[in-house]
């Protein structure tokens, strides 16, 4: 991690960022899908929220950190779509024949998805205090903290994914593939805990529901419960593991 | 400039137990001298595209070695990344980004300051003939813009030693002269060496000093032009006889003076040494033997011939061949080598 390596990183960003100002209606779209969970889903959550046995009985309170998951994983996955069509017009193939890290390829790549998925999280944690949500300012930081940490993750491996199929479409139905179980497994929308005890140790084994459960106690303000050290955890497991893949297919000579 | 000794590409390809391993390059040794330009000239999937990404690091030699701008492509990769320029036949500029910040973000990625990487960039983009498309995006250049554009990112960290990939492939004719005098500039005006592949004979015949011929994965000839040319014994004198009953005659006289005489049609072809002496010879030779012709054509050996003379097929037919065969395996010989990038 020299000066070398954050100068040609931030020349990667900027470039990428110089990209998505041309164009900011990416970003917005981006948000478009949990914003409209928000607004469409969160007033259907009202009358259910006191059933659900949390700590909480505010349904935004309840909602937003599951979206701001969603949004982290999903938001992220499709990162990958942007490296296929810059590989294609043989921009990757430049980049590697400069004598930049190739690590440094992929975290600029990385720090314009963090960059994007901050912006966005902001808008949706803004939305959701406007709409009637209520959390510690503490708690918050260290949920859109967390967010970061699977969004980096899940981004990652998209870059990753993406340079190993090099087709759009190959990926897309991969992509969806993997969300549906990971959607449906992580409580995003209702807590695990309404199911029956069998759904419920399926969605033990699902990385994202620790660290939803996690992001949910940040935003009460509980920072010292179980499900906080698993969702911690497993968001830094899956960020490393994610970089390390991502860093290999961008070393590895036929990329 | 370059070295390369046994140079070798294998990998595998097609599904599940139909595997097989594919020699794209076979043992390849290159040798470039500082200030040449050099053709690597060969037909689709013969290759080119292969042997130049071992040169460029971007690709690690399965076996063999090469020394590229005086450094070990595999130990001292980033020396030699540092050291050329590379322009591939995909492109390397955004189509919806700004050219000027291309250029300029790629040379910053040599290491270059902010304000050298402008003061070249421009330079570069008056030499290559692109004034006032600084701020233009590559999708609204013309394709012989984009490649000149291309061209500018290569040099930006002016290397010594520039790798152009199939330079002027989907070009139209006049947007290939006008880079074919850019290319001939780069040598001429900066002193760079050039290695270009190309599947093009007249842009090998035209461009470079010395041709390097590949087919299989294999060397096969090495030499000038001219050289080469030398190598076919002879012009081809290609006589259309106006009768068919005149032919058994035409062949007859032809074959007194020229080699390898065969007949197609009513077209009777032979090789002849230094044609313009003996034609006006043959020529009485076949008024007199009662034969009429309707065209007489003499044709200086190309390249195609050296290649025929080399392989047994014409460069146009192993092109051709090779389609074919891409087609029946349901991959075409592009993505074959597109599965190594």
């Amino acid at each position: 991690m020299t000066p070398l390596f954050w100068r040609e990183s931030f020349i990667v960003f900027r470039r990428q960022i110089r990209m998505n100002l041309r164009n900011p209606a990416w970003v917005l779209i981006g948000v478009l899908q949990p914003v409209l969970y928000l607004v469409l889903f969160g007033p259907l959550l009202k009358p259910l929220v006191a059933q659900f046995d949390l700590p909480t009985d505010n349904p935004y309170t309840f909602l937003v950190p599951g979206l701001l998951v969603q949004l982290g994983m999903f938001g992220a996955f499709f990162a990958g779509f942007g490296l296929i069509a810059e590989w294609r017009e043989g921009v990757v193939e430049a980049e590697r024949v400069t004598p930049a890290s190739r690590t440094a390829l992929l975290v600029g790549r990385l720090m314009r998805d963090l960059l994007q998925l901050l912006v966005q999280a902001l808008i949706l944690i803004g939305l959701g205090f406007w709409m009637g949500m209520r959390a510690p300012f503490a708690g918050v930081v260290v949920g859109v903290v967390l967010t970061l940490c699977v969004g980096g993750a899940c981004a990652a491996a998209s870059n990753a994914l993406a340079l190993t199929t090099k087709s759009e479409d190959v990926m897309a139905p991969l992509i969806n593939m993997i969300m549906m179980p990971v959607l449906l497994l992580s409580g995003i929308m209702l807590p695990m805990t309404l199911g029956p005890s069998w759904l419920e140790r399926i969605s033990d084994f699902m990385p994202f529901r620790w660290i939803t459960d996690a992001v949910r106690d940040t935003f009460v303000g509980d920072l010292g419960t179980s499900a906080m050290a698993w969702g911690v955890g497993w968001a830094a497991l899956l960020f490393v593991l994610a970089l390390w893949w991502g860093t290999n297919v961008f070393r590895k000579e036929n990329a | 400039m370059i070295h390369a000794r046994g140079l070798v590409q294998t990998f595998m390809t097609g599904q599940g137990k139909k595997k097989t391993e594919v020699h794209a390059v076979d043992g390849v040794d290159i040798d470039v001298a500082e200030g040449e330009v050099v053709g690597f000239l060969g037909p689709n999937g013969a290759g080119k595209t292969t042997t130049l990404r071992m040169l460029t690091t971007l690709l690690k030699p399965t076996a063999g070695t090469a020394t590229v701008a005086g450094y070990d492509v595999v130990t001292q990769s980033q020396d030699v990344r540092r050291s050329i320029g590379y322009v591939s036949q995909a492109g390397s500029t955004f189509s919806s980004a700004i050219a000027g910040d291309e250029v300029m973000d790629h040379g910053m990625l040599y290491g270059m300051s902010r304000r050298d990487a402008e003061r070249k960039g421009k330079e570069l983009f008056e030499q290559l003939d692109l004034p006032g498309l600084w701020r233009r995006m590559p999708k609204n250049m013309s394709g012989g813009q984009k490649r000149r554009l291309d061209i500018a990112m290569g040099l930006i960290h002016e290397p010594n030693l520039v790798f152009l990939d199939e330079p002027t492939t989907g070009l139209d004719p006049q947007a290939r002269a006008n880079l074919w005098e850019h290319i001939a500039g780069l040598r001429a005006k900066q002193g760079v060496t050039v290695f270009l592949t190309t599947h093009y004979l007249d842009e090998a015949d035209h461009l470079a000093d010395r041709i390097v011929i590949i087919d299989k994965g294999r060397i096969v000839a090495s030499d000038t032009s001219d050289n080469l040319k030398a190598q076919v014994s002879g012009d081809l004198v290609d006589l259309e006889v106006a009768g068919d009953e005149q032919i058994a005659v035409a062949r007859d006289k032809l074959g007194s003076i020229a080699q390898g005489v065969e007949v197609e049609g009513r077209h009777v072809r032979g090789r002849v040494e230094r044609a313009g002496r003996v034609v006006p010879g043959l020529l009485r030779d076949l008024d007199s033997g009662g034969v009429a012709l309707d065209s007489i054509e003499v044709h200086r050996p190309t390249l195609d011939d050296v290649f025929l003379t080399l392989t047994g097929r014409s460069l146009r037919d192993a092109d051709a061949a090779s389609d074919a065969a891409g087609a029946a395996d349901g991959e075409s010989t592009d993505e074959l080598e597109g599965a190594t990038r």
